[in-house]
């Protein structure tokens, strides 16, 4: 189908965006890359009045490094973030994942600012987002604040952005030297939604755990932090306590139906993930067989 | 702010002048405005890779951008590849191997190929079937497609284009 009828403003400058949101309110909505807002009007799920078209903003657009904090602004494409070497380099479970969104054709114009907004809980970043600690930075008509991402994501398409706000850019702490990462999602086809997905970052100590984040998504209404993540921290992980931990994890996460999956098919997918991931970032392949999933 | 909008963007080399509605995607604007007809719309929520065309060098889906979010912009649609000669080694593998039924994938197919050949030379069977992952082929179950850019690709290095 097509889009229906809407109004259309290019916006010159981010203050002249927050001018036309402040006007429009709930009747507009903002346009980066259009890699989910277009798809969502074009099968009339949403029928903006006004459509605010931020693509033109270079100022929203670039990766800096600024001392132990990596920028990300909101109109960086997927496809820079995969080419990226401070990404490899900084937050390279980010790089990971992005090779996951859809396919080039859509890379080269999807943004990371419009996939948060959008907030689909089956997409990859949003997860991301948690795992790494990162802040999402947004201007309204009160100027600029900071929101955790733990407290962005708040349901199905839902964050805390008012109708008036921008998202303009996230910021993350550089990975330590030390860290590793695991990225891995179920999905029928390469690039599609995945049915399940775990984006992971940890802190080894020796053997050990000294720091755990398990961002796991399409497991629910948003983004979920693992708190099994804290039984298997400080420890040496043996089969018996990745037992433990999985059990932990299938009782903690509340999955949804949809024609993909069964909430049942989901949280076994999602300890087939917590085996994978810890075999992979404890370079332990024995934790993998037999397999606790 | 309905009305029509004055766009001004290069279509295969030609510069091109118009005023467009808001709502018009860029593909429709190709088809229907330019009647460059060879850019398919399948699906129209980008899951089908159809209506794949080149914006500034990059493959995008035409059928998720905006003919105004194209103003200032260098298209090159299937009619500019082939017409330049580009992808006729590409266009002949593809005759060959029956890489094609239909057709209706086709430009698609060939816009994400050449996209991945330009990218790297002698791409892996496995690179090129997750390159062309986001395009549909309800025809040729897939096999033929890959052969044909790998042997395209083959060809290139021989022939050290």
């Amino acid at each position: 189908m097509k889009a229906s009828a809407f109004a259309y403003a290019r916006a010159t400058s981010v203050a002249n965006a927050l001018e036309l949101l402040a006007v429009h309110g709930e009747k507009a909505r903002v346009l980066s890359g259009g890699q989910s807002l277009i798809p969502a009007m074009n099968l009339r799920l949403v029928a903006p009045e006004v459509i605010v078209d931020i693509g033109g903003l270079a100022e929203l657009r670039g990766i800096v490094i600024e001392g132990e904090t990596l920028v990300i602004g909101a109109l960086t494409r997927h496809a820079d973030l995969l080419k990226s070497s401070d990404i490899v380099k900084c937050a390279p479970l980010l790089a990971a994942a992005v090779a996951h969104i859809a396919h080039p054709a859509i890379r080269n114009r999807g943004t990371i600012g419009g996939s948060l907004a959008q907030a689909d809980p089956a997409s990859e970043l949003p997860a991301c987002m948690l795992t790494l600690g990162a802040s999402i930075v947004v201007r309204g008509p009160g100027g600029e604040r900071r929101i955790a991402a733990e407290e962005f994501f708040r349901g199905i398409y839902e964050t805390q952005l008012a109708p008036q706000d921008l998202l303009v850019a996230v910021e993350l702490p550089v990975a330590d030297s030390g860290s590793a990462h695991f990225f891995q999602e179920f999905a029928r086809r390469h690039g599609d939604y995945a049915i399940t997905g775990l984006a992971a970052q940890a802190v080894l100590e020796g053997d050990r755990f000294a720091a755990l984040r398990l961002g796991y998504f399409a497991v629910g209404d948003r983004p979920v932090l693992a708190e099994a993540a804290g039984k298997l921290t400080g420890v040496t992980v043996t089969p018996a306590l990745l037992a433990e931990a999985s059990d932990a994890l299938s009782d903690e996460l509340d999955p949804h139906e949809d024609q993909q999956a069964t909430p049942a098919m989901r949280r076994h997918l999602a300890r087939i993930l917590l085996t994978r991931c810890m075999a992979s970032l404890l370079k332990r392949p024995d934790l993998q067989i037999g397999g606790v999933a | 702010m309905t009305a029509p909008v004055a766009i001004s963007l290069s279509v295969n080399g030609e510069r091109v002048e118009a005023h467009v509605l808001p709502r018009l995607n860029l593909a429709d604007f190709l088809r229907e405005h330019l009647k460059l007809t060879g850019t398919h719309l399948g699906c129209e929520h980008g899951v089908c890779g159809a209506c794949t065309v080149r914006v500034g060098g990059e493959i995008v889906r035409s059928c998720l951008m905006l003919a105004v979010q194209a103003n200032d912009t260098v298209v090159e649609t299937i009619e500019g590849l082939s017409d330049s000669g580009e992808i006729a080694d590409l266009q002949a593998a593809f005759r060959d191997r029956n890489a094609l039924q239909c057709g209706f994938c086709t430009p698609g197919m060939l816009m994400a190929a050449q996209d991945l050949l330009r990218e790297k030379r002698m791409p892996a069977r496995d690179e090129i079937r997750e390159h062309l992952s986001g395009n549909y082929c309800r025809c040729t179950g897939y096999q033929a497609i890959i052969d044909a850019v790998e042997t395209t690709a083959q060809m290139r290095m021989e022939l050290k284009v």
